[in-house]
């Protein structure tokens, strides 16, 4: 068994070194830096509303919309961080519009929607959404990584 | 009784503890990421994200500029719990070492020796796991100072040092965070060290603490499930009884603690107060160990207090109970034997529900996941099964990659069949704007020459216009041509050459600084117009490389992916095999132990239940007797008593 167990630990170490090689050669071939925008999500410190959803548009265009379940809640108020979008932009300009979907603390359910600008150089853009509800409002923060 | 992986088990207080981040909150995305797959407990997403991030950190020329720097000492942490979490424990500690060997700071270093040693106590490497705490030295981050000695205590009482580990975690009673785990391995560790009297006053304590969380609730129970047992086998029944009574009804150990409670009070012949426990534990799920011997225990305590019917009657219900049983046990035999445990372990809307194993049980179609909760008790079968569902992990996801290959080559052939027609014509109109911009670039570098010369030396003539050039130029000739002539005529034609010369002169000097300026001005114009054409030209020269990148230089990758993803694909397969038959084994081995347990409890039922029907039988005649016989308001005779442990099953 304790042999077996060892090959077990050992395919496990062979495969997460093709999946390691594989994000790297998916991301070099879909997302090329000149070109891709990663969007992630996280919520403040503290933050204990429920999120339901989270909603992205670049330049007016759907790019997504995720619905959490409360696994992936927990996991985002433990302080995790979830990459919800990885795309492609061309280099300049463009507008973000981020629309926010939950319940706050007191019961009373919340749809918060707000738009930002952003610039895409040469290398890959990493934009971060952090989501708050303070004072009984939903938050929506862009930080620029 | 092993009491090793009991004691143990506190040690799981301290499991993964992916650190948050730097200070001053998180800096690094990807890290956060992984944190992300880590709290939901998918540590393959997170390793392989963390994996990922750090390999590039590592490459960098400058990782201190990189976000990642921030975090570095809790990434290599954190490698090391997800590959605990993921149950690869031979890589497991390899980051950390790395840690622990480079230059850090001491709390840091002092961190790492912790997580060196716990994750070296995990892997049962207990002198390893020592020597990685003796080289904590100094300063230690805030919040693990308890931990640390826990871990130590742990680690003396694995090693048979029991009396230097009550030494330790005397000095942790009441410690923040260990509450009732640092109460109950100090009675074990005093239990070991042979000072049974103190370590009954010990679980006494640990097993009457006040506990609001189920971690802390559980190990009460167990402090009491252990006193109980400890007290009984000394003999003091009513006691055992108490510390017995104390284990919550509805935890995970109230099962076993029923059945001794009732064992309690049966050695002190308390059959009254036997049946309590023992009626309880009789109507629970009857595939539990306790609940089939509580189901042979309860018609034994009526039996004693002479109450032969109901013992008759529990008797028979407790036989059709274990026919059942048995019965459904075979079932479940034949059906692993058929491989269809296997197949239904790996049935994937059954596993996306947290409850999946106990969903799978209740499943009427499916005879073998029946008794997967109690053969999940068994460290043999959770590793076995462990295994495979991991294994079973990686087979889809090889599975998907081996599919997504062809899609990354149909794409990369799109690609080039787009780009290829057109670049050859893209590149020789490039050519010739490559050789105007150069030209453009060399008068710009020229003119830019110049205005450094005037500012050195002023030389009027050189920002003269053309017309002005012009003019200089014809008066020169006209110079030219009267040189030499002579009379009046020819000094007069001189004398106008001259003037026109000085005015020509007087208008250069005197609107020199004028013009330097807006020459100035222009090449600082022309400048900004460089810079536009040469971002323009090196954006093309990365789109036009983009292009090329875009289909070049993926088909030796891809075909290395797929040779490894097809030869990992077999790996999988082969051990999934492996696995799965080490797994049948395993739980047809429980089973059929089960099975002749069962069988010996059906011989001592059926001996029962016949020896109650006899005593029923005959007390019932004797009492008619006793009463044809007897005056009328006398009372009837008393049933004989029988041995309790003779018919103890």
């Amino acid at each position: 068994m304790r042999s077996l167990d060892e090959q077990v630990q050992e395919i496990k170490a062979d495969v997460l070194g093709i999946a390691r090689d594989l994000t790297l050669l998916e991301e070099r071939l879909l997302y090329p830096s000149n070109t891709q925008v990663a969007v992630f999500v996280d919520l403040a410190a503290g933050e204990t509303f429920r999120l339901d959803a989270v909603q992205l548009q670049i330049d007016g265009e759907l790019v997504a919309h995720y619905i959490y379940s409360f696994k992936e809640l927990e996991a985002l108020q433990n302080g995790g961080v979830q990459r919800v979008y990885t795309g492609n932009v061309a280099t300049g300009s463009h507008e973000i519009t981020v629309s926010v979907n939950g319940k706050l603390q007191s019961g009373r359910e919340f749809s918060s929607s707000r738009s930002f600008s952003f610039s895409k150089g040469v290398e890959p853009k990493l934009l971060g959404l952090t989501l708050a509800a303070d004072s009984g409002e939903a938050g929506i923060e862009l930080g620029d990584w | 009784m092993s009491r090793l992986p009991t004691l143990l088990a506190g040690l799981q207080l301290a499991a993964v503890s992916a650190a948050g981040g730097a200070e001053d909150g998180l800096k690094d995305l990807y890290f956060g990421e992984a944190l992300y797959y880590a709290h939901q407990g998918e540590y393959f997403a997170a390793l392989e994200r963390l994996d990922t991030e750090l390999a590039q950190h590592y490459g960098l020329d400058e990782p201190a500029l990189d976000a990642l720097h921030y975090h570095i000492g809790d990434a290599e942490f954190s490698v090391g719990d997800f590959e605990l979490s993921y149950r690869m424990h031979h890589r497991a500690g390899r980051a950390i070492r790395a840690v622990l060997e480079g230059d850090v700071e001491e709390s840091v270093r002092n961190e790492a020796a912790y997580r060196l040693a716990r994750i070296h106590f995990q892997k049962g490497q207990l002198a390893d796991a020592l020597h990685a705490l003796e080289r904590i030295d100094g300063r230690l981050p805030d919040g693990i100072e308890s931990d640390v000695e826990f871990l130590r205590a742990n680690i003396y009482m694995a090693t048979e040092r029991s009396p230097d580990a009550v030494e330790v975690l005397r000095r942790l009673q009441g410690a923040e965070g260990l509450a009732g785990f640092a109460d109950y391995n100090l009675g074990i560790a005093l239990l070991q060290s042979d000072r049974q009297g103190e370590a009954l006053q010990q679980l006494d304590r640990a097993g009457g603490i006040r506990a609001a969380d189920e971690a802390a609730l559980s190990i009460r129970d167990k402090s009491n499930l252990v006193l109980g047992t400890l007290l009984m086998e000394s003999e003091e029944f009513d006691e055992a009884r108490q510390a017995l009574d104390r284990v919550r009804l509805e935890g995970p150990l109230s099962n076993r603690a029923l059945l001794s409670s009732g064992w309690a009070a049966a050695s002190a012949q308390d059959y009254d107060r036997a049946i309590v426990p023992w009626s309880i534990l009789a109507e629970r799920a009857s595939t539990d160990a306790a609940v089939q011997e509580a189901r042979l225990a309860l018609p034994f305590a009526y039996s004693q207090l002479n109450v032969h019917g109901r013992a008759a009657l529990l008797y028979g219900e407790a036989l059709q109970s274990f026919d059942e049983e048995v019965e459904r046990l075979a079932a479940s035999i034949d059906s692993i034997r058929k491989g269809r445990f296997l197949e239904a372990l790996i049935r994937e809307e059954i596993r996306q529900d947290k409850d999946w194993v106990i969903r799978l049980r209740t499943l009427p179609e499916t005879p073998e996941t029946y008794y997967l909760m109690e053969l999940l008790a068994s460290h043999d079968f959770q590793t076995a099964l462990q295994n495979y569902l991991d294994l079973e992990d990686l087979r889809v996801k090889l599975e998907s990659w081996q599919s997504s290959f062809d899609a990354f080559e149909d794409m990369i052939g799109l690609r080039r069949a787009y780009y290829e027609p057109l670049l050859p014509d893209i590149d020789g109109q490039f050519r010739e704007l490559d050789s105007r911009i150069r030209l453009r670039r060399q008068q710009h570098e020229l003119l830019d020459d110049r205005l450094q010369d005037l500012l050195v030396a002023p030389r009027p003539e050189f920002l003269a216009t053309t017309e002005e050039r012009m003019l200089s130029e014809q008066i020169a000739r006209i110079e030219g041509a009267l040189r030499g002539a002579e009379g009046a005529r020819a000094a007069e034609l001189r004398e106008r050459a001259r003037r026109l010369r000085g005015v020509l002169t007087f208008t250069l000097r005197t609107e020199y600084h004028e013009r330097l300026t807006v020459f100035d001005e222009h090449l600082r114009s022309l400048q900004q117009a460089i810079d536009l054409m040469t971002e323009r030209y090196e954006s093309f020269v990365r789109v036009r490389q983009a292009a090329v990148h875009s289909f070049e230089g993926y088909e030796v990758p891809i075909r290395r992916l797929r040779t490894r993803v097809r030869d990992s694909l077999a790996t999988v397969g082969l051990l999934m095999a492996r696995q799965g038959h080490a797994l049948e084994v395993v739980a047809i081995n429980e089973l059929n132990a089960r099975r002749e347990r069962l069988d010996n409890y059906r011989d001592q039922a059926r001996y029962a239940l016949a020896d109650s029907y006899d005593r029923a039988t005959k007390a019932r005649a004797e009492a008619e007797r006793a009463a044809a016989d007897a005056p009328e308001g006398a009372p009837g005779p008393q049933a004989s008593a029988v041995d309790p442990q003779g018919e103890r099953p």
